[in-house]
């Protein structure tokens, strides 16, 4: 039951943030402020919660690791959502076939 | 424009355009879905649960808390903090809608705004036309459903490398979000390394470690994206 709610919870929460904006808000935000630190935002978060919880995802934490190095490389070329994805699972798998 | 689409054309190009990004989602919902299953979340849950939430960080975010026994509160501020980036993007795509658009069709629109969707969505010229939305969710929502499903089904009947080889991709994901502007902004760049660099001290530094990990993540995320507010405020090129 607890779960249900959670998930139910973070739905509200992740609907009313994709809907305000487009039913009440229908100017441009002003607050330099604001618009800034949400521009900042998911960079931050996502940045925070990819190390080191990729490092400590694996089996093999030096795979975490280069999973990481190799997945910021594929990520500086321009790799898609899914192509840097899949090359994290690679090294991983190699690594730890022999590691 | 000389060719006049009507609804079901655009929602074909939708379903067209939705397509690689269901079969990317699949992928990574899987690994999410792996993430469920240690959280101790159903396979009912997970399904409904990516059903309705479409996010992948919000997702994550939220099944870590789940198996940390969080609070509801935790709940709902960790996934506002999370999914603030749509809050952004709905605000850049308010600009897109006609302003005729009738109101239900923003109730229902609202809900297609992903990263992915959302990048497709902006690429279309002139405004948008919500079907089109519809089209590409058709085909991306099952994706990630399902692939979220399999992950908790499956994740034990896979031998443990796979699993531990799959658990990565989330984290490659989330850097082809943060990684390729980082290259044309500084500020973007000094928030990814400051973002590791404190979540790693975060987790070792006595006092600030005993505190869970998603209020780490949220003091860290607020903290680090007002300095980058305050040092390095956006230009405002787009309006007055």
């Amino acid at each position: 039951m607890r779960n249900w709610i959670s998930i139910f919870i973070c739905f509200a929460v992740i609907y009313l943030i994709r809907v305000l904006p487009l039913t009440l808000i229908r100017r441009p935000i002003r607050s330099r402020f604001l618009r800034s630190f949400l521009y900042y935002v998911p960079y931050v978060t996502l940045a925070v919660m990819t190390f080191p919880a990729i490092v400590e995802a694996t089996t093999v934490p030096a795979a975490g690791v280069a999973a990481l190095v190799v997945g910021i490389a594929a990520a500086w070329f321009n790799g898609s959502l899914l192509t840097v994805a899949c090359t994290c699972c690679a090294v991983v798998f190699l690594l730890e076939l022999i590691l | 424009m000389t060719i006049k689409n009507d609804h079901k054309t655009v929602f074909l190009e939708g379903v067209r355009d939705g397509i690689p990004i269901a079969l990317g989602y699949f992928a990574v919902a899987f690994s999410l879905g792996i993430a469920a299953r240690n959280a101790g979340l159903t396979v009912l849950q997970g399904l409904v649960a990516s059903a309705l939430c479409m996010a992948s960080a919000g997702e994550y975010a939220l099944f870590t808390l789940i198996g940390a026994g969080a609070a509801f509160l935790e709940v709902a501020v960790l996934s506002l903090i999370t999914n603030a980036r749509y809050f952004l993007m709905s605000c850049a795509l308010s600009q897109k809608i006609d302003p005729r658009m009738r109101d239900y069709h923003r109730y229902i629109f609202g809900a297609t705004v992903t990263d992915e969707i959302f990048g497709i969505s902006v690429a279309r010229p002139g405004y948008l036309d919500p079907v089109y939305n519809y089209g590409a969710m058709a085909v991306a929502i099952p994706g990630w459903s399902a692939g979220t499903a399999l992950g908790i089904v499956m994740g034990n009947l896979l031998p443990g490398r796979v699993v531990s080889a799959l658990s990565v991709a989330l984290y490659g994901m989330f850097l082809a979000i943060i990684i390729p502007p980082l290259k044309k902004d500084r500020a973007v760049a000094l928030c990814v390394i400051t973002g590791f660099a404190g979540s790693w001290a975060a987790g070792v530094l006595p006092g600030v470690s005993a505190l869970s990990a998603g209020t780490r993540t949220i003091l860290l995320t607020v903290g680090l994206s007002s300095l980058a507010a305050v040092l390095f405020p956006i230009r405002e090129d787009e309006d007055a």
